[in-house]
């Protein structure tokens, strides 16, 4: 090829997906931010976020996202790093337990409520086991929306479904370690957790970034999963989001939640890339 | 590790055995119930206590799902959909991950960060622009608006995944079919793309899953075109107990069984990190 000669291949093989992501992610970006501030008759008003800030849910969306966040994801994370140090371990049939453990990457999370909804509903599986154990003589009510255990299913829930991610993320970043690092703090006389609290995880950094940042991002629209287990029991953002455009029939205000969990998404993140901040001699 | 005697390293390893054993029960155990769930008939469905080891196994309650209303052509709607998804993604997101596995160009690396930071674009937030937008075009409750909804959500990973399984091709192979008198268009279909063919299947199997899995967006900007897990959302809290479980069931199975087949490519498809 020659080098002088400007080539446009690369360009116009890159350009459908360029003029996709611009019209079908970029624009729809814009046009909420316009659904947000503006009103129909074009002018720009602040009424629809002033609304939403006064909405009676609003609080409680916001709360509950907030809670459900910081219960789910340290859970997630230690659990993957449990599960992706394992497969360091070289066990045997770990090409079976890696499938195991990648399994839920393809469950939906609409699949993971109705599935904790079996175990946790009144006539549900939890209830047997706990009638077989001999602890109940009847039925315990979980799913009660007094109580803190439609929270506590649905953290079991997005824990069950969504660790995945993270794990596969993480046994990724873990193969890209050369083994010499740990072998070395070995030699020099380290021990199992000093090793991967002292080599293994900050050289995991890049890994573990992603993988929070990824996690809190899909955590922050959670949706279906708190539907199907607490019904109109308990509601997240997105549900307020999605109910503001389908029963009352506000695409502003609908605009203005999403909006909101964008702002959140993208807070989170510059908070993960400041406080994981990966120095340039630490990437390999 | 040298100081300690042979047994309590055998004890160590056990302990090791036993958590990696128990990670795979909390996975398994509950697909294991919906599964009985959606095997048991009705009166064991709302039956208390229920048995974890089912005697009778019955399709009376798969049976009821799939003759409920709306079931069937929501089924059929959800597999067009995520073909649409899956085809319209290669078509548009194979070149761009070529380009960025042979090329070296202006502006490479900030495409690729783009690209990588789209991938967690959160859904709801293109979900509610886009459905004032087909509404004005009339594609409304259209399978091809959440096609193409789909398609936003799953093109960047697409990009990233093509791109990983072409810098798998050799490229020498391909300039040495065009040394043996291959044109440029030759070389790749002749010899990249049959090398890259196993790659770009699980690339596209992925997207099915992806599609078929989605909610919220199926749920905006559908009305009577629901795709199944749509129709199950939204009659979810007016629904019996076994209509739910047989319907947890069904939108579980292709997505595991899938998964199985691509079981190879886990850490090319879900691995991509920023580095």
């Amino acid at each position: 090829m020659n080098l002088k000669r400007f080539n446009w291949e690369p360009y116009l093989l890159l350009l459908p997906s360029a003029l996709y992501l611009v019209f079908f992610l970029a624009w729809p970006m814009f046009q909420a931010f316009g659904l947000a501030f503006q009103a129909d008759d074009g002018h720009l008003t602040l009424d629809y976020m002033q609304r939403m800030f006064s909405d009676v849910m609003f609080s409680a969306a916001l709360i509950n996202t907030v809670k459900l966040i910081i219960a789910i994801v340290p859970l997630q994370f230690i659990l993957a790093l449990i599960m992706a140090l394992l497969m360091m371990e070289r066990l045997r049939g770990s090409d079976i337990l890696v499938y195991i453990y990648s399994i839920p990457l393809a469950i939906s999370d609409l699949a993971a409520g109705i599935i904790w909804f079996s175990i946790f509903t009144q006539r549900g599986y939890l209830n047997s086991l706990l009638y077989g154990l001999g602890v109940l003589d009847k039925p315990f009510l979980f799913l009660n929306y007094q109580s803190n255990w439609p929270f506590a299913a649905i953290v079991l829930a997005e824990v069950w479904r969504a660790t995945s991610i993270v794990f596969v993320i993480l046994v990724a970043g873990l193969q890209s370690i050369p083994r010499d690092y740990a072998e070395a703090a070995e030699v020099f006389g380290a021990n199992w957790f000093t090793r991967v609290w002292r080599v293994t995880l900050p050289l995991l950094r890049p890994s573990i970034q992603t993988a929070l940042i990824l996690r809190t991002i899909l955590a922050v629209q959670m949706f279906a999963v708190v539907v199907a287990i607490a019904g109109r029991g308990m509601t997240v953002l997105a549900n307020e989001a999605y109910r503001w455009y389908s029963e009352y029939r506000s695409p502003h205000l609908a605009a203005t939640y999403a909006m909101f969990i964008l702002v959140i998404s993208l807070g989170t993140a510059f908070v993960y890339l400041r406080a994981l901040r990966v120095k340039e001699e630490m990437v390999l | 590790m040298k100081r300690k005697t042979s047994y309590s390293r055998l004890v160590v390893r056990g302990l090791v055995y036993l958590v990696a054993v128990l990670i795979a029960l909390w996975i398994l155990i509950p697909i294991y119930l919906i599964t009985i769930a959606a095997f048991s008939p009705k009166d064991v469905i709302y039956s208390w206590p229920k048995s974890l080891f089912p005697q009778t196994i019955s399709l009376e309650t798969l049976k009821f799902f799939v003759s409920a209303q709306y079931v069937l052509p929501s089924l059929r709607n959800s597999v067009v959909v995520a073909l649409l998804t899956l085809v319209i993604s290669l078509v548009i997101g194979a070149p761009a991950g070529y380009a960025l596995a042979r090329y070296i160009f202006r502006g490479k690396d900030i495409f690729r960060i783009m690209i990588l930071s789209t991938r967690a674009f959160p859904i709801v937030i293109l979900s509610i622009p886009l459905a004032v937008t087909f509404m004005k075009w009339g594609l409304y409750d259209n399978l091809i608006s959440v096609a193409i909804l789909h398609v936003a959500m799953a093109l960047p990973t697409t990009i990233l995944v093509t791109s990983s399984v072409f810098v798998g091709v050799s490229k020498e192979l391909e300039e040495a079919a065009t040394v043996f008198g291959c044109s440029r268009v030759q070389a790749f279909t002749r010899v990249a793309l049959p090398l890259a063919l196993p790659g770009l299947a699980a690339s596209a199997i992925f997207t099915f899953v992806l599609s078929w899995n989605e909610v919220f967006a199926a749920t905006i900007l559908t009305l009577q075109n629901r795709t199944l897990p749509a129709r199950l959302f939204i009659q979810l809290a007016a629904s019996p107990l076994p209509f739910r479980f047989a319907g947890g069931f069904f939108i579980l199975i292709p997505a595991i069984t899938f998964m199985f087949f691509i079981r190879r490519y886990l850490f090319s498809l879900w691995g991509i990190t920023l580095k």
